[in-house]
């Protein structure tokens, strides 16, 4: 077997694909944590919660409604969405008056009522959801092995990513959101509806976090836990990237997934805590994060 | 004038404290009540729910109701309380029981973690555990102590039977895959020490967390070691998820996946298709003998799923529990505990058990292999019977115990 | 004056007696999540600051205790002294690492920081991993008071706890409370006026980390096992909830709070199992929404509000 440094390539190559899939998982949903806190100064720690519905709400829509892989992909980020911006309408609207400290605590409690209710509805143990038969199966790249399931995430993310950054940041509609999220009032007064915006940014926020429940639901277990288990690193990756930088958190998404990725190979044990001391070094060291302005 | 008065405050407190100790004691361990409570603590809604879970809870008043309800005279009660595999919360609730509620016997606890705890809390109380579903032999090794019996299973006897199993079929050079914690590691320690004894080798093993949500990396790193055998030193939902993963990756192809503890729950999970030819050493299959196929059947009509040997060891437990109270004249746990390492057991599901000095209850093992679906001809028809272990060969002998109790 | 020190007394009687009608392993629960609680809350409360990873003091001096009292063999009274020390050296450590930060910042990294640990946690050798530190003997305390006892465990632990209250108060009312509390209201003015705030923030910090550890050793002792459930972040947002459902910057609203939901989960859990979780994120959401004040603090306000304002000086 050839091998780097002492380690079998396919070995080496295996797990940094594998991290770089965690690695777009963590970019769209620190992507949509961060325009949500650009545009509503609120953490939104039920976004782990919304990925898991996202995940949840696919294997509904396969086990009930018979909906296959593909109209999942449409749907489920859509009614995500939905809730999102009834969430937003009814709960979070109050709050934009105090500190921001009260929403973070509010979507807080949020997290614990909609991971609660699935647990209770559906245990621990796990939803299964087949691989979708065009993904099924690994293509050979001769240094390693690819499962084509995990070549797709990794191109629909990216896809998904990029797309977003450039409405954000070359669109009319992206202007109005940065102008709104830099002066409200102002941007109102030129006659734009700001708290729409902000409602359909909450809105959008969440269904990109549906979007990657949805990408994650054939490649890992779908469980009630599975927002949970991710949403702390998430915010270690929106804090590095710079909270509110849309580039930060994808840039740091992915590399933290790839360095994620590398540290199992060579010293797994670290693998969990490798983010956290990142975060520490750099809050330290650059505390408005790799890209970010200071607030 | 203040460090004055914490100091008096200070003073007043520890002079409370020792004088606490005088009055009498209304939470006090050690009552003899007037029912008879048996209390079934396991995990209700997680990744051990299915082998364990509510049917335990069902194969506890099946023994109840068998018995007639009543013991001594007295009414006897089931309670049962989700432990959601956390040590703190089974120990809490165990103590809880023993103290406030007057539980007499606590049955079951998978989770070895959650085991070892509520057995020190036992031990602390004196009343009596039954251990049906933990696996660890720490809790007849080096965690042993008076008032806890090891039921059912353990790691020795599974590890070892299936072990010695895969090296004889060839499969010699193995790698496992590990729960981080204490079943796991026993399980780990037990097996490779069987393998070895076979003539094979343990190349190495990756720890992965209780309940984990992706096993992608820890089987990647199983792949590139090259051994022949991927053992799974894990169980219920951890091994269910191991088994699927690796399919995802054509790991299945190239090398042979060694569930360590399996359980008939688990293959009904996965299916035929995905776990043919796999190994189960089990303490209890319903479709084995009439009276296990009896009992198999009952259970059966209660819960729509066949028992798994958890349940069967629950069913047996209590039964075993409540011939002892009778025999011993009272509920007092010491008198019960000294009839239990005495009598013979002998029910639908152990045909001929005894419980050692170390709390060790030993019987015949089986070793069975899974079905082909071509072979199944009936709905959970899964096993066929490959050997028979006697008793005294299943379970680590009692001269190479590290049990405080035993004397050398 | 006089009605909170009839009310105080009334708590001190209540809690010199309750062993005798009340399960006291549920009450030495209640006061330690409660100590908890109140040092959580002179963070929170009387500077400001909502840390987000307290957990991770609770979780490190209750492993430090369980460590030394175990397998070091020392005596629980030393193991409870030698985990709160562990304690304040982290606090110290983080409180360096982090007073800088302000906000939702300042939780982000508490919040990171604890998470750290708790993996250093999970991977350490000497915590035991998933299984904890199990087994730890109470021992006697000064050779005289046996531990064994739940009833004379319970009157230490009345006594810690009262000790680390009393503590807390005498912080609050002291100069150095004051200048906490005007760096709640306005640390720019606080800065304005000469006060060096980071060195105030950084002491705060520290102390709360202290009695958080203190809570946490005590706990140790009390259930003789230290798990990571301790270091993990739901339990960091749990002293969030007591701290906020009992009354932020009262000084008996965390008590009140920890006291309640300790009542809740023992009473729900067997009834409604993981259902609790659900209850417990609808009181904070029905808190943040409508009832900021808190358990104690809308009391606080009714009693104003029907008693009249009597020229008190406001507490």
């Amino acid at each position: 077997m050839r091998e780097i440094v002492n380690i079998p390539t396919a070995a080496l190559f295996g797990q940094l694909v594998l991290g770089l899939v965690n690695g777009c998982f963590y970019a769209m949903l620190s992507l949509g944590l961060s325009i949500i806190f650009g545009m509503l100064n609120i953490i939104n720690f039920a976004h782990g919660a919304m990925y898991m519905m996202g995940a949840v709400f696919t294997w509904i829509a396969l086990d009930q409604f018979g909906l296959g892989y593909w109209w999942a992909l449409l749907l489920v980020p859509l009614v995500v969405g939905l809730v999102g911006i009834i969430i937003e309408r009814t709960l979070l609207r109050p709050l934009y008056k105090l500190d921001n400290l009260y929403g973070l605590l509010l979507t807080f409690g949020l997290a614990l009522v909609i991971e609660g209710l699935f647990r209770y509805r559906y245990g621990v143990s796990g939803l299964p959801y087949s691989i979708p038969e065009s993904f099924q199966g690994a293509l050979n790249l001769g240094f390693m092995y690819l499962p084509k399931y995990r070549g797709w995430v990794v191109v629909a993310s990216l896809l998904v990513c990029i797309s977003t950054w450039l409405v954000i940041e070359r669109t009319p509609l992206g202007a109005y959101l940065r102008a709104g999220t830099e002066n409200p009032a102002l941007v109102q007064a030129f006659g734009i509806n700001v708290p729409a915006m902000v409602t359909i940014t909450y809105g959008v926020g969440v269904g990109l976090a549906g979007l990657a429940g949805v990408l994650a639901a054939p490649a890992t277990q779908i469980s009630p836990l599975m927002g949970s288990n991710v949403i702390i690193v998430v915010f270690a990756v929106v804090v590095i990237g710079g909270m509110s930088s849309i580039l930060g958190s994808i840039v740091t998404g992915l590399g933290l997934g790839l360095i994620e990725g590398m540290t199992k190979v060579f010293y797994s044990q670290a693998s969990n805590t490798v983010v956290f001391f990142i975060m520490a070094v750099v809050l330290i060291l650059r505390p408005a994060g790799l890209f970010g302005k200071e607030r | 004038m203040k460090r004055k008065w914490m100091l008096v405050l200070v003073t007043f407190f520890l002079v409370l404290a020792f004088a606490g100790g005088f009055a009498p004691a209304k939470f006090a361990a050690g009552k003899v009540s007037d029912v008879v409570k048996i209390a079934v603590l396991n995990d209700m809604s997680g990744l051990y729910s299915d082998l364990a879970g509510p049917g335990s809870v069902v194969a506890a008043q099946m023994a109840v109701d068998e018995f007639g309800g009543k013991v001594l005279g007295k009414p006897i009660q089931v309670l049962s309380a989700d432990h959601q595999n956390k040590a703190d919360i089974g120990a809490d609730k165990a103590r809880e029981w023993y103290d406030k509620d007057g539980v007499d016997v606590i049955l079951d606890v998978p989770s070895s973690g959650v085991a070892l705890a509520v057995s020190k809390v036992a031990n602390e109380k004196h009343r009596i555990f039954i251990v049906s579903g933990a696996g660890s032999t720490r809790l007849t090794n080096e965690d042993c102590n008076p008032y806890t019996i090891h039921y059912t299973y353990d790691t020795y006897a599974t590890g070892t039977a299936t072990g010695n199993a895969v090296v004889k079929n060839g499969g010699n050079t193995w790698f496992f895959v590990t729960a981080d914690y204490a079943f796991g590691h026993s399980l780990y320690d037990d097996t490779s020490n069987a393998v070895r004894a076979a003539g094979g080798q343990v190349l190495g093993q990756v720890l992965h967390p209780l309940n984990a949500s992706d096993f992608s990396s820890v089987l990647l790193q199983a792949q590139s070691s090259g051994a022949k055998v991927i053992g799974l030193a894990n169980a219920g939902g951890d091994m269910i998820n191991s088994i699927k993963t690796a399919a995802e990756f054509g790991i299945s192809k190239k090398q042979t996946l060694a569930g360590l503890l399996v359980f008939i729950s688990d293959i009904h999970a996965l299916g035929l298709q995905a776990t043919q030819g796999m190994y189960a050493a089990t303490a209890f299959y319903w479709d084995k003998d009439d009276e296990s196929r009896k009992f198999g059947r009952a259970f059966e009509a209660k819960t729509k799923k066949m028992p798994t040997m958890v349940h069967a060891g629950v069913y047996s437990a209590t039964l075993t529990y409540l011939k002892a109270v009778q025999a011993a004249g009272t509920d007092d746990a010491d008198a019960v505990m000294k009839k239990l390492k005495e009598m013979p057991i002998h029910d639908a599901v152990f045909k001929d058990g005894k419980i050692r000095a170390d709390g060790r209850m030993v019987h015949d093992f089986y070793l069975f292999q899974v079905k082909s679906p071509g072979e199944s001809k009936y709905p959970w028809d899964y096993y066929k019977l490959i050997s028979t272990i006697p008793a005294d060969q299943a379970f680590q002998p009692l001269s190479a115990s590290r049990c405080p109790l035993i004397k050398k | 004056m006089k009605p909170r020190w009839i009310g105080e007394g009334a708590l001190l009687v209540l809690g010199l007696v309750a062993p005798f009608f009340v399960y006291p392993i549920f009450l030495m629960k209640a006061l330690c999540l409660a100590l908890f609680a109140c040092a959580f809350n002179l963070l929170l409360g009387y500077t400001g600051l909502l840390s987000f990873g307290h957990a991770a003091f609770l979780g490190a001096a209750g492993y430090v205790t369980a460590y030394a009292v175990k397998v070091m063999g020392v005596g629980p009274g030393l193991g409870i002294l030698a985990g709160t020390l562990a304690a304040l050296a982290l606090g110290f450590i983080f409180g360096n690492l982090v007073i800088r930060r302000q906000g939702i910042y300042f939780a982000m990294i508490t919040l990171a920081l604890a998470q750290l640990m708790y993996f250093l946690f999970l991977e350490a050798k000497f915590t035991g991993g998933e299984d904890g530190i199990q087994g730890i003997p109470r021992g006697r305390l000064l050779w005289i008071i046996n531990l064994q006892d739940d009833r004379q465990m319970y009157y230490v632990v009345l006594a810690i706890f009262i000790f680390g209250f009393l503590l807390i108060r005498r912080t609050i009312h002291s100069p150095f409370g004051q200048v906490l509390k005007a760096i709640r209201e306005n640390e720019a003015r606080a800065l304005s006026l000469g006060y060096d705030v980071n060195k105030y923030k950084t002491l705060a910090f520290i102390l709360s980390a202290g009695l958080a550890g203190l809570a946490g050793a005590t706990k140790a002792i009390v259930f003789s096992f230290v798990t990571l459930t301790d270091a993990d972040w739901h339990t960091s947002g749990e002293v969030v909830l007591m701290t906020l459902l009992g009354g932020m910057g009262t000084v008996f609203g965390p008590i009140a709070g920890a006291f309640s939901i300790v009542t809740l989960q023992n009473q729900l859990a067997d009834k409604v199992g993981s259902f609790v979780t659900v209850i417990m994120g609808a009181i904070f959401i029905v808190c943040v929404l409508v009832f900021r004040r808190g358990i104690v603090g809308e009391l606080s306000a009714l009693y104003d509000r029907v008693v009249g304002d009597r020229g008190r000086i406001p507490s």
